[in-house]
Order: structure tokens, then sequence, then C-alpha cells
């Protein structure tokens, strides 16, 4: 196992434990750090294959997948803040409304 | 001899990092608390801040830290605080705990037996190759000015998505 099967199976696990964590967990918040994690694992994927073919396109991928995550984190607390205030609870079984 | 000693204390901290990254990431699915999830998010976070850095790539481990770490979790950690919620009344896991855990197997198992086979050589040895913030900034600049643009543009319409949001909750507690 060289350096980069072993990156490439870390950003797999983060990016599958993110997923899981999406999936099982209730809690809004624990969720939307999830997706975090998720976003963390592919950032790894991303740098580890541009180390490999020495270009800088991972580096500008991982550039823009940073201000992805801080407008996702930006407008998913304002939305949380809401939900909580209208409902008193971060358990998503509370929004069950929201399905349309 | 130094050398060898140098790079064997390279791969044994990239794999420390590495292990340390992933228990994070399963202590985050494990916990209960949203602070403490938080502080396991963190973890990981300047864990692979410090594999950036092991790689050669400072400038994204300065990223990670500064952007991560310094801007997107204190903001989620402020939000925790302000809510003080707990989560001690109601479930932890949601009814998709057997299923979720059964996909995140096959899905690893199937993703690292695609990884495990030979990977395409490299240019050179991972960790040797590097390019600063100044072949970054060139590059981004020129070749990538449109993603650079649209960046700025995305930044825009979330915050007026933000104030929209907030405006909107201003109206609900009104009415």
């Amino acid at each position: 196992m060289d350096r980069t099967q072993l990156l490439i199976g870390v950003a797999v696990a983060l990016f599958s434990l993110g997923l899981v964590g999406v999936i099982v967990r209730r809690n809004v918040l624990v969720m939307l750090m999830c997706m975090e994690l998720m976003l963390n694992g592919v950032n790894l994927s991303l740098v580890t294959f541009a180390q490999q073919t020495a270009t800088t396109v991972g580096a500008v991928l991982v550039f823009l997948v940073f201000v992805v995550a801080t407008v996702e984190i930006a407008l998913a607390i304002p939305i949380v803040l809401l939900l909580v205030r209208d409902k008193r609870t971060l358990d998503l079984g509370a929004y069950n409304e929201l399905k349309g | 001899m130094i050398e060898g000693l140098l790079q064997t204390a390279d791969t044994l901290l990239l794999l420390l990092c590495a292990v340390g990254a992933v228990t994070g990431a399963v202590l985050m699915v494990v916990l209960r608390q949203p602070m403490r999830v938080a502080i396991a998010l963190i973890t990981t976070m300047m864990l692979l801040g410090a594999i950036y850095g092991l790689l050669g790539v400072h400038f994204i481990a300065a990223f990670q830290v500064l952007i991560y770490v310094g801007a997107v979790m204190v903001f989620m950690v402020y939000t925790i605080m302000l809510l003080e919620m707990r989560e001690a009344t109601s479930r932890r896991f949601s009814k998709l705990l057997i299923p979720g855990v059964a996909g995140l197997l096959v899905l690893l198992g199937a993703i690292v037996a695609s990884v495990w086979r030979p990977l395409p050589s490299p240019v050179g040895e991972l960790g040797q190759i590097s390019y600063g913030i100044a072949g970054f900034s060139v590059s981004f600049l020129n070749d990538y000015w449109l993603l650079f643009e649209l960046t700025s543009v995305l930044l825009v319409a979330a915050v007026v998505a933000a104030l929209a949001v907030i405006g909107i909750g201003r109206r609900a507690s009104r009415g």
C-alpha cells in the first residue's frame, strides 16, 4: 500500500462516514457537520490526485469547495435557527411538514 | 541515513494523522452531544491540515485551518452555544441506522477494492511535488478566472439569501 492508496482510503472513509452520519443521525446540526466531513473527504482526494498528476487544478477545485462549504453553512445556519425557533427542537422528526 | 530516518518519520506522521482523522470521523457519528461532535470535527480538520502540510501543499493547509476551523466551525460552535439544546430526550439515531451502516460497508468495500488495484504511475513521489501560492494564484487567475468570478457571484448570492432568510424570520415573528 503506497501513500496515494492510503490517502485515497482515508478520503473514502471520511466521505462514507459523513454520508452515514447524514443518514443515521437525527440532530440537524450534527447532519450539517457530517456534510462538512464529506466535503473534507472530497478535498483530501482532490489534493492527493493533484499531487499525483502534479497539476494545480486540484488546488483550484479545493478552493472552490471551501467557498461552497462556507456558503452552505452561511445559508443553513439561519434556516436551522428559524426552524428551531418555530419547533423548539433540533430533532429532524419535528420538521416533517417540510416534505413538500 | 538521516534522510532515511526523516522519510520514515514523515510516513509515520502521515499514518498517525490519517488514523486520527478517521477516528475523529467515527466519533462524530457515535457521540451524542453536538458540541462534542463539533470538537471531533475540528480535530479531524486540524489533522487533515497536518496531512496537507506533510504533502507539501502548505497554502491548502493554511486555508483548511483559517477557513474551515477558523470560520466555519467557529460559526457552528457559536450556533450550538446559542441554541443550547441537548439531544438527551430524543433518540440519537434514525430508523435508517441498520440500512445506513450496511450501505456504508458496501460502499467502503466497493471503493476500497477499486482503489486497491494499481493506480497510474505518479509524475513524481507524493509529497515531493509542491507548488506554492504563487503558482496556484497565477494558474487560478489566468486559466480559471471564470471560476474565480463565479465564486464572487456565489458569495454575493449567499449574502442576499441569508438576508432574505433573516427577513422571513422577522416577518414571521411580527405576524
